[in-house]
């Protein structure tokens, strides 16, 4: 029940300036995508499937009697479209993620993914880099980014090669480095111990107010990415950060039917290890790769998060009219 | 056994680690975007008041910290320890340096503070928010200087010191936010 303690609740968190500079930044991204000649797009938020990744959780809705999924990314459905031969494609589009409330979370936010047609990894990173700049500026001028791969960041910032180190090594360096140790997390997690170290160690040596780009993420956080032809142990993956602020996430997609199958399936098992309700297989996702899905590679960015470097912000609920609370 | 999950962690919700009881100082939720997701915690030991970080997987659960916080009526202190009783069963208890903190230095007799008892010991001593003591000891005040800031050391009954605008006078009784051990006005008797 509302009561009177509720009565400042109504009224936005962002003000008026925000709100503007939201606008003018969505102004950018269009202009941006428009020269490139590249089409913006809607797909629909409540799906029939979704991702299956274990580590990311879709909020459920009853929709005509029908169970749904609200979505956690377009990616897709983008894919869909693109097998279908719509070409470069983008949209801002709102996502849904449950359990995840923070400085720099919001179970709701607003996700920029884009798609280009005979790109690799590595020619998408520099594309983000040229979008973030665009969008950023003038109120944040960008200089030239750092592109790191995964493994030498952790060489360099945790002096351990994420590719090869035992699990002993892994506990040893998050001990010397004053890591507590994390109940539940055990040995068999070699990959929530890459993220613990990725999120207490490597990110937050990273050069502050500057960009830096990981790339060729180890095989087994391969996600939606192809494996790399000449060393099977790295995927074409890679994100973008800003200081330690996750900004983008991106993939020279996989496009291979029979492989995603697998890896859903091999999701779905860790769900199912893991307690976590396991999620339908997205078949008209799978018939669209069957049918071809172009080369391409493709990128998710928070929008949210851009507009909190724009504004100076320090938390996300800063640049948004309703956070989670005062929906 | 009651227990808290993650997503309910925030500041001053109380915790068992390691068989002591712990208090949330701050708490931050961490997460790469594929990846696992953590809470970063900052707590508090409520027994020898040292603050650690631990960090929690997100969706975990960890066991509440029995405690109980009670209202008390300061008696007096014998210079070891300070003594308290509970108003509704009048039985005494005492409380050492340790679970004092800074509270002393806001307490007259008969005041009332928040107790928090763990195993029936007191571990923390919390005073009224604000507390209004008597100046026994400043510099002479400046008058017709009310408006401009400045301030002066000014010794308060119970011992405490504070700063004070200038043309607050000794014998004055000023209000003292004690969170902060910050003066916010004079007092009219």
């Amino acid at each position: 029940m509302t009561g009177s303690g509720d009565s400042g609740l109504w009224r936005p968190v962002a003000g008026a300036d925000i709100l503007r500079l939201r606008a003018r930044m969505r102004g950018r991204l269009r202009a941006f995508f428009d020269a490139s000649d590249v089409l913006e797009v809607d797909t629909p938020a409540l799906s029939a499937a979704a991702p299956t990744e274990p580590r990311v959780e879709p909020v459920r809705a009853r929709v005509l009697g029908e169970d749904r999924f609200l979505q956690t990314s377009p990616e897709f459905p983008m894919k869909r479209l693109l097998a279908a031969g719509v070409g470069d494609c983008w949209q801002l589009a709102r996502v849904y993620r449950d359990g995840e409330r923070g400085r720099w979370h919001q179970p709701e936010f607003d996700l920029l993914e884009w798609y280009r047609l005979g790109f690799d990894h590595h020619e998408l990173m520099e594309e983000v880099e040229a979008v973030i700049a665009a969008t950023l500026a003038p109120e944040r001028p960008v200089r030239a980014a750092e592109y790191i791969t995964y493994a030498d960041a952790f060489r360099r910032h945790a002096g351990v090669d994420p590719l090869t180190a035992g699990m002993d090594e892994l506990r040893a360096i998050a001990d010397d480095n004053g890591l507590s140790s994390v109940p539940g997390l055990d040995d068999q997690d070699r990959d929530g111990w890459l993220d613990r170290l990725l999120t207490g160690l490597v990110a937050p040596r990273f050069a502050p107010d500057r960009l830096t780009f990981l790339y060729d993420w180890p095989a087994s956080q391969a996600a939606l990415a192809r494996i790399d032809a000449a060393d099977p142990r790295i995927a074409a993956r890679f994100e973008a950060f800003w200081g330690e602020l996750e900004l983008a996430n991106g993939f020279h997609e996989l496009a291979d039917a029979a492989e995603q199958r697998a890896r859903f399936e091999t999701e779905n098992r860790a769900r199912y290890a893991e307690g976590v309700a396991t999620i339908p297989v997205d078949e008209r996702m799978l018939a669209a790769l069957e049918a071809g899905l172009p080369d391409c590679a493709g990128v998710a960015l928070g929008f949210d998060r851009l507009v909190m470097l724009a504004a100076g912000a320090d938390t996300i609920d800063a640049v948004l009219p309703f956070p989670f609370e005062r929906a | 056994m009651a227990t808290y999950s993650t997503s309910e962690f925030k500041a001053g919700l109380k915790i068992m680690l390691d068989g002591d009881p712990f208090q949330i100082v701050e708490n931050e939720f961490v997460k790469p975007g594929k990846g696992q997701a953590f809470n970063r915690v900052k707590v508090r030991n409520l027994k020898t008041g040292r603050v650690v970080e631990r960090t929690f997987k997100s969706g975990d659960s960890v066991e509440a910290a029995d405690v109980i916080d009670t209202e008390m009526t300061y008696l007096y202190s014998d210079g070891e320890y300070w003594h308290f009783m509970d108003p509704n069963s009048f039985e005494q208890i005492a409380a050492d340096a340790a679970a004092m903190g800074d509270a002393h230095k806001w307490l007259r007799e008969q005041d009332t503070v928040e107790m928090t008892l763990y195993n029936g010991e007191p571990l923390t001593v919390t005073p009224p928010n604000f507390a209004d003591l008597r100046i026994v000891e400043t510099d002479p005040g400046i008058r017709g200087d009310t408006a401009q800031g400045g301030t002066k050391p000014a010794t308060l009954e119970t011992g405490a010191v504070a700063k004070v605008p200038l043309f607050v006078e000794e014998g004055e009784v000023i209000r003292v936010d004690t969170r902060k051990g910050e003066y916010v006005s004079r007092v009219k008797e």
